[in-house]
């Protein structure tokens, strides 16, 4: 026995709240079908606005069904889209949170396994990238930790259809490139796409960290209320100019021409090295699926 | 831009007669087949066998649907991203496809395949599967049950709403549409 190790007694659990790990089952589970099927009020007030402002006769018209599909959705509880995605899910693990009674990546698995088959969403998951055999039960999800002070544990679900994501593309950009590169690229990515990742769409973007947090940060980027400002000033008004130059692009919904292209960009920075500009861009669909739940 | 009623199978007579940004309503049998299905009906293609429905004068709808609740006829049933079927689809219209429902950009060689054989390219509203799933009566899995949602599924619609992306004589809603609305800077 070292030095550290505990003394008779102690159930290590000291300051520590226990929570089950069939909660998070749970909890998983209702977020998984509540994602799909009822579209949350940012994203309805995003469509909204966006039906105010397109000048397309055709892309007013693609709107207003936007709007009716998410309504039915939400009516009959059924799916908003038949793409009912890979499930991302954002988890914030408080520090003094002990998970008890299970795994819980495996907690959160069985979840995802529960929310789709309960719910009749789609098993769109491959075991295998090469091989490609359906796991028939749309695990294992794409989970992304974060320890964080406090004794909450908040789970985040997005189910990321693949028509906006593989529309999604990442770059090592140079000091050099600046500002003016980046947004160059993001205004790229989003015109290359085109009609692809069902406009309008959000743009999450990160800049910043190295390849890999630049991605995470245009994934998390996307699970911010739609619309909502960067709380820095600066960036917030690098948001609004990026929407702007998108929304002249002229795509409009569903690619089929008008005004609006997207309905927000959401930027996220981080610091990084002094040779490095990373840029990615994640595109996310109008039909911005997330729900959170804090145990 | 006006509004059309068409009926399936396709002839050579109705493809000529759709024009890029027409808004059309599709009714009859159509054919649900996504990524997985059209690398198996290719490849049949490619070594002279049957394919598991008459492909002449079919329209194919590019979608993967959600299982249906009990009670429905299908579940959401959207259009997926045509693009990703692009390499399997100029043999498609070779054997006789007329029609292809689905969301996003063709490559060059599905429009050279589309002018020069008579076919058309629709899109249906990507995200709007609740609200699309209304105009399909009745689904049967006819081939390939393994392969789950990407099954080759019959579906019966009724006026099923789509608008004439690609047109036989090179017309392209998405490049006229982006056109009329893009502000250059200046």
């Amino acid at each position: 026995m070292s030095n550290f190790s505990m003394a008779p007694g102690d159930e290590g659990g000291k300051g520590m709240r226990e929570i089950d790990a069939a909660r998070v089952t749970e909890a998983v589970a209702r977020l998984c079908q509540e994602a799909s099927m009822d579209l949350g009020e940012d994203a309805f007030a995003a469509l909204e606005r966006a039906l105010e402002q397109e000048e397309s006769p055709v892309g007013k018209d693609v709107i207003g069904q936007l709007i009716e599909n998410a309504r039915l959705a939400r009516k009959e509880w059924v799916p908003m889209c038949q793409d009912t995605g890979v499930a991302v899910v954002l988890v914030d693990l408080g520090q003094d949170v002990h998970v008890v009674g299970g795994s819980l990546e495996e907690a959160i698995n069985a979840g995802v396994r529960k929310g789709y088959q309960e719910g009749y969403l789609r098993k769109s998951v491959v075991g295998d990238p090469f091989e490609r055999k359906n796991t028939g039960d749309n695990t294992p999800a794409v989970i992304h930790y974060r320890v964080v002070p406090g004794d909450s544990l908040k789970i985040t679900v997005l189910p990321k259809g693949a028509g906006s994501e593989n529309m999604s593309a990442l770059k090592m950009l140079t000091p050099a490139d600046g500002l003016e590169g980046v947004m160059d690229f993001v205004v790229e990515v989003v015109d290359e796409a085109g009609s692809n990742p069902c406009p309008p769409i959000i743009v999450g973007v990160g800049v910043g960290g190295t390849m890999e947090q630049a991605a995470l940060l245009a994934k998390r980027a996307l699970a911010r209320p739609v619309g909502q400002p960067h709380p820095r000033p600066e960036i917030a008004g690098i948001e609004e100019k990026l929407l702007q130059r998108i929304n002249r692009l002229g795509i409009g919904p569903q690619g089929l021409g008008g005004r609006v292209t997207a309905l927000a960009v959401h930027m996220e920075v981080y610091p990084t090295h002094i040779a490095c500009l990373p840029v990615a861009v994640n595109l996310q669909c109008h039909a911005a699926r997330h729900k959170e739940a804090v145990l | 831009m006006s509004l059309k009623q068409v009926t399936t199978p396709l002839t050579d007579e109705v493809v000529s007669d759709l024009r890029a940004g027409d808004r059309v309503l599709i009714s009859g049998y159509i054919y649900a087949a996504r990524d997985a299905a059209h690398k198996r009906l290719y490849e049949l293609l490619q070594k002279g066998g049957e394919l598991p429905f008459d492909i002449r004068g079919a329209v194919v709808y590019y979608v993967g649907p959600t299982p249906p609740k009990p009670g429905q006829v299908i579940g959401s049933a959207g259009p997926t991203t045509s693009g990703r079927m692009d390499s399997y689809t100029p043999a498609l219209i070779r054997a006789g496809l007329k029609g292809m429902i689905g969301k996003g950009l063709r490559s060059q060689a599905v429009k050279d395949a589309m002018k020069e054989h008579g076919a058309v390219y629709f899109a249906a509203v990507g995200g709007a599967g609740a609200l699309i799933s209304k105009s399909i009566v009745e689904s049967e899995v006819v081939a390939y049950e393994d392969l789950g949602t990407e099954a080759v599924r019959r579906l019966r619609v009724e006026n099923f709403p789509v608008v004439v992306v690609n047109d036989r004589y090179g017309g392209d809603l998405y490049e006229e549409g982006r056109a009329r609305y893009r502000l250059t800077d200046g």
